[in-house]
């Protein structure tokens, strides 16, 4: 709470910037229109006028904000110009990839911790991918996965045999998905062997003397030592596959989701709703981000590591 | 299916191999540490070039290495010309300027412990959100050209560099501090000489982080539109076009520029930050 008014000081005044800068970046259309029409703008009209485009060059925060709400709750869920909609198939396709990504990561941290060639091989290679613009590989997956027929979670046959329909959501979800995993499975390896590894060697030569066994010194020491560090790897995984979704929908077909929502936007000039889909994006990374961050708070207390 | 076998063959040898190397005597010489992760990378390539002929798998869906690496070859003045557009002019010029601003930002609000506990929260919430998704909106208003792309970049990595750098100049504790002030070292003297040399660890970091960003910034926002080009409009178009050959070789660039320029960082951090515990041996 000590940081309350700073915060909202700083967000006030990036508020008070961006209607500036909203009426200055706009106006240029404005004056045009004018010398166009021959006639004169007063200061009052500009900013009434740049503050309402319809096609602005930066939309004013209002303007984004009642286009959230037009895409949100006046739109039925079901329609193609919901925002509830498309947020919700880069959702699927994200938390798909997240449970799937980290899963794997984890699995392979353990594998690492235990087997020293597995480590030397491996580890350095998990590593270097830190560095490398993996995202660049996303286009590709969709197409290769298209190629070959496998992009939805179920086929038409089985998901109609399952719902007795098939959820547009599955459709073209697999590539996302996997984009999705692969973005957020290194950060989780690298993480999660750091946090395997965290015991000191008090703890591992105390379990020694118990005479316990690998699998006993994982589940009692190993792995409730890494909680904080699993916490802190599934934060970076869950941004990781959320962007990862975002970047494979441009170019995934049928063109869906908050990514494909921002692509459309920028061919025909739709800037209220490229910010639309970006605010969308970003509250949904906040909220996911955020669920982690209380799951972390709760179970750290309860194991008595909170700070 | 003599591929197959042979594949077979090779990956059982060379997976015995390693576990051997990295359970011998030499399992702690340098030469071992980098020849058991080649022998696992080179394994896998034979595996990926087996595989394909062994299955006939078409080039459309996965080229074999071989072809990746001849049409590297035949293909370099595209690619260098490539690597200019997106690498250079775009995700170096952005991070040369992003990462400065955010430095120069994060000495201005140094000042003022009110700025910092308004601004950091923001930039660490901010850090946290795809920041990619500006990438549209800086394409339109800055054109297709590199200038769009540096903006992106610039967007990127602000916020982690700026929460890097304002942490890092709380690095010094107040036994340095003081020491400065019984030599009446003045604000700025402070600054040069004490804080901002401290902070260089966690600078470093930030730049490190930036650097993955800043690649990824300049070919995500090339998908949303760019001159005829660049490393992420190579990619899309060559997609397209399912010539994979081109977008592997143009992925083997992006993950070499990507490691050299990260390399490049750690060792200027080398340099710089010789004195701190992490650069020991």
């Amino acid at each position: 709470m000590r940081n309350f008014f700073p915060v909202i000081t700083v967000v006030a005044a990036i508020m008070v910037i961006w209607y500036g800068a909203s009426v200055w970046m706009n106006s240029k259309w404005v004056y045009d229109q004018a010398a166009r029409a021959g006639t004169e703008v007063s200061f009052g009209e500009l900013v009434k006028d740049t503050w309402s485009q319809e096609r602005p060059v930066l939309p004013a925060p209002h303007q984004i904000v009642a286009e959230l709400y037009k895409s949100t709750v006046e739109k039925k869920i079901t329609s193609k110009r919901s925002l509830v909609f498309h947020g919700w198939i880069t959702l699927s396709a994200t938390l798909l990839g997240f449970i799937f990504g980290t899963g794997m990561g984890i699995l392979l941290a353990i594998g690492i911790v235990h087997n020293r060639a597995m480590d030397m091989s491996v580890m350095p290679w998990a590593i270097a991918s830190q560095t490398v613009p993996i995202i660049a590989i996303a286009p590709m997956i969709v197409v290769v996965m298209s190629t070959i027929g496998a992009t939805d979670f179920l086929g038409k046959g089985a998901a109609t045999a399952l719902f007795g329909y098939q959820p547009a959501f599955m459709q073209g979800l697999l590539p996302k998905a996997v984009i999705a995993a692969y973005l957020s499975f290194f950060p989780v390896v690298v993480g999660m062997v750091k946090g395997l590894r965290s015991p000191d060697n008090m703890q591992l030569d105390l379990l020694k003397t118990y005479n316990a066994s690998k699998s006993r010194t994982f589940w009692s020491l190993r792995l409730p030592s890494s909680t904080p560090y699993l916490f802190t790897s599934l934060k970076i995984g869950m941004a990781g596959a959320l962007v990862g979704a975002i970047v494979s929908e441009l170019s995934a077909s049928p063109l869906r989701g908050l990514g494909a929502r921002m692509l459309t936007g920028s061919y025909y000039g739709q800037t209220i709703q490229i910010w639309a889909a970006l605010f969308a994006a970003a509250a949904m990374a906040a909220t996911l981000v955020g669920i982690i961050g209380m799951i972390e708070r709760y179970s750290l207390q309860r194991m008595g590591m909170a700070k | 299916m003599m591929w197959v076998v042979g594949v077979l063959i090779f990956w059982v040898a060379a997976y015995g191999l390693n576990i051997w190397l990295s359970n011998s005597e030499w399992r702690n010489t340098r030469a071992v540490k980098f020849a058991v992760p080649a022998i696992f990378g080179i394994t896998i390539l034979v595996i990926w070039e087996g595989l394909v002929k062994g299955l006939q798998v078409p080039p459309v869906i996965l080229p074999p290495p071989s072809m990746i690496a001849a049409k590297v070859v035949d293909s370099i003045p595209v690619l260098w010309g490539d690597l200019v557009q997106t690498f250079v002019k775009g995700a170096l010029t952005g991070y040369i300027i992003g990462c400065s601003a955010a430095v120069i930002t994060a000495i201005l609000i140094d000042r003022s412990p009110f700025l910092q506990r308004g601004l950091l929260p923001v930039g660490n919430f901010i850090a946290a959100l795809p920041i990619i998704g500006t990438a549209p909106i800086l394409v339109m208003w800055f054109g297709f050209d590199w200038q769009s792309k540096a903006a992106v970049v610039v967007v990127m990595v602000f916020f982690p560099m700026l929460v890097n750098t304002v942490q890092g100049l709380k690095a010094t504790d107040s036994m340095q501090r003081d020491l400065m002030r019984t030599y009446a070292g003045s604000y700025w003297q402070t600054l040069f000489k004490l804080r901002l040399p401290a902070a260089m660890p966690a600078i470093f970091n930030g730049l490190k982080i930036a650097t993955t960003l800043a690649l990824i910034g300049a070919i995500v926002a090339e998908f949303f539109g760019s001159p005829t080009r660049g490393m992420g409009f190579r990619i899309s178009v060559e997609v397209g076009r399912l010539g994979l050959d081109m977008v592997w070789a143009e992925i083997f660039v992006a993950a070499l520029a990507g490691s050299a320029f990260y390399g490049a960082v750690a060792m200027i951090e080398k340099g710089v930050t010789f004195w701190h515990p992490s650069q020991r041996r």
